[in-house]
């Protein structure tokens, strides 16, 4: 690299500049808040982990997306986390160890070794909220309609219109394989097919199977849409009793999502597939108009406590807290600083403290000049130091 | 915030067989792609738009949501990945072969072969998956001189009549694939603007089987 080059950051890897800083600080303070009002407990896993623990359960999807290096100390291989969700579900599974619900949320920088979209970069700043020891629906809908509150406080809807709530079930899928019995390399090209809902390599990836499962393949490819195609799916997956239940889940939460937040648009989605080695029921996402992927992900998990001692039923979701701030409404900065001249005076020193204390900004105007923020100034008046306001460009 | 519906089309001998389904499908330019600088064309239907690209940049463009719908070869789909894209027609023109050729079948003895193609990453999985170990070469055009000049052995390339093959000396040898362009849809697009798409997908279907049974009825 050439010397002149030495401010260059790597591929997909940015900075948050004081006013973007600002915004994000102040969303993800808000969302936290959110959460634990909830009841979600805050966690803060570390940066990095042995790949034994960091990769465990998610398949291959997640190996690839995660830096590594050998750790000199253990001779193990460490990985950078790409994923902060494995570590929330380890600290359920073990740390804590504890038995019946345990909420848990969490933030923090994660690390890819290839960017996932354009928007986020290598590096997002992920946000969730993980629900662990609760297999029944009730547990997600707690955590949708989380992941929908914390959307509102974003407050998206200003810049991107309603929410659509992506809403499926990879049971269903599941429940076809097993039923039908289909061989692994089948089941690959068709898996293939269906997450590009490819009408025409789905036809040629079913020809070795039986009638019967490529029809119903050949219909999940296109069950999705509003809530009317849940009838549909009804009348195709008549022969399959696991679809149906699972078909059952969904539409639970349409019901619940149309009567706790009218305002979300539902989209059901029966042939998404999205982390399907990992996820083991209910699926949903969250999407804008305008933006090119998901904003927000979740779903069930449940199971991938095993690998730590413990296999607890498990449901939650993330966001990119950068992708999400991109989205937001724009914050309105109310914070008018004051300029204080930059004396060694006691007493203008205690005004200072004061105005801090009281939730003001105090900038020391050092060598004279006013910091541009400013919009107030202290001058010594007969009765001691008063504010005045400070004209744009005014300096001493 | 209702924005146009954004249809990303590949230019060349793609765009001519594509326009023809448009219009079919009451979505033809209001006017003439070919005689026009423009960039951004709008379309009898108020609520969509076309855009021209190179064929390579249409799935870019569509994964990012830049444009919601796309119209791109197979190929390119085969070899810049279709990962974050939807794939549900296939509208049945500009249909051709992807294949490897060179001089003669080739000799097992080999432990290497060179391989010329601007497809790097469908030969490179194609050797791979025959247990054959290959180096392949990256050019942007006239791959059968890369085996005329000894830069190569092998090429993989589209083939349409093999006229060009022929008269170099050379033929087809392996099928890799079959050819033709697909409709390719933004994941997010398909679900928030999931009214308009579904509409575009449908009318589109329903040229391509209007066409085909024109095709059928000669």
């Amino acid at each position: 690299m050439a010397s002149n080059e030495r401010w260059l950051l790597p591929d997909g890897i940015d900075e948050l500049l004081p006013e973007r800083a600002a915004s994000v600080e102040a969303l993800r303070r808000a969302l936290l808040d959110d959460c634990a009002r909830w009841g979600y407990r805050y966690v803060i896993p570390p940066l990095v982990e042995f790949t034994d623990s960091l990769l465990v359960g998610l398949g291959a999807d997640l190996d690839v997306l995660t830096c590594k290096f050998s750790d000199r100390t253990s001779g193990r291989m460490l990985g950078v986390r790409a994923d902060i969700t494995p570590q929330v579900a380890r600290i359920d599974a073990h740390a804590l160890g504890e038995a019946g619900v345990t909420r848990l949320c969490y933030t923090g920088s994660t690390l890819h070794s290839a960017p996932q979209s354009t928007s986020a970069g290598r590096s997002p700043i992920q946000l969730g909220a993980e629900l662990y020891g609760c297999a029944d629906i009730s547990a997600d809908l707690e955590v949708i309609d989380l992941m929908l509150a914390l959307m509102a406080r974003a407050d998206t809807e200003e810049r991107h219109g309603p929410i659509t709530l992506d809403v499926g079930n990879v049971g269903v899928y599941q429940a076809v394989l097993r039923h039908s019995g289909i061989e692994d390399d089948a089941a690959n090209t068709i898996f293939d097919a269906l997450q590009r809902k490819s009408l025409p390599d789905l036809d040629e990836a079913v020809i070795t199977i039986d009638v019967e499962t490529a029809s119903v393949l050949r219909a999940l490819v296109n069950l999705h849409g509003g809530p009317e195609v849940l009838d549909q799916a009804r009348a195709c997956l008549v022969n399959v009793p696991a679809a149906l239940a699972a078909l059952d889940e969904v539409e639970q939460v349409i019901a619940f999502v149309r009567s706790v937040h009218p305002s979300v648009s539902v989209y059901v989605d029966l042939a998404e597939l999205r982390g399907f080695q990992y996820h083991t029921g209910l699926v949903f996402a969250a999407y804008l108009e305008g933006v090119g992927t998901a904003v927000a992900m979740g779903g069930r998990y449940d199971n991938v406590g095993a690998v730590f001692g413990r296999s607890r039923p498990a449901t939650g979701f993330a966001f990119d807290l950068k992708a999400l701030m991109a989205t937001a409404k724009p914050a309105v900065a109310n914070d008018k600083p004051v300029s204080a001249p930059d004396l060694r005076d006691a007493e203008l020193l205690q005004v200072v403290r004061n105005l801090r204390a009281a939730g003001r900004s105090v900038i020391t105007a050092l060598g004279g000049v006013h910091d541009a923020r400013c919009s107030e100034l202290l001058v010594k008046g007969d009765d001691g130091w008063v504010m005045q306001p400070l004209n744009p460009g005014e300096n001493q | 915030m209702t924005q146009q519906l954004t249809i990303a089309l590949t230019k060349g001998r793609i765009l001519q067989q594509t326009l023809p389904l448009l219009t079919a499908a009451g979505l033809s330019p209001v006017e003439d792609i070919a005689s026009s600088r423009k960039l951004i064309f709008d379309t009898e239907h108020s609520d969509v738009r076309l855009v021209i690209l190179r064929g390579s940049d249409v799935p870019t463009y569509v994964r990012h949501g830049a444009a919601d719908i796309g119209v791109v070869g197979k190929d390119m789909l085969l070899e810049f990945g279709a990962d974050g894209l939807y794939e549900p027609l296939d509208l049945g023109i500009a249909s051709c072969r992807l294949m490897t050729a060179g001089f003669s079948e080739r000799e097992s003895v080999k432990t290497r072969v060179r391989v010329a193609s601007k497809f790097v990453n469908i030969a490179r999985r194609y050797y791979a998956g025959k247990g054959i170990q290959a180096d392949i070469i990256k050019l942007y055009g006239a791959m059968e001189l890369a085996p005329l000049m000894d830069l190569a052995d092998e090429i993989v390339d589209i083939v349409d009549t093999g006229n060009t093959l022929k008269a170099n000396g050379m033929s087809p040898l392996e099928h890799i694939a079959d050819i033709s362009t697909r409709l390719v849809v933004n994941k997010a697009a398909m679900r928030t603007r999931h009214g308009v798409i579904q509409e575009v997908i449908e009318a589109l279907s329903r040229a391509v089987e209007q066409a085909a049974d024109k095709e059928s009825a000669f």
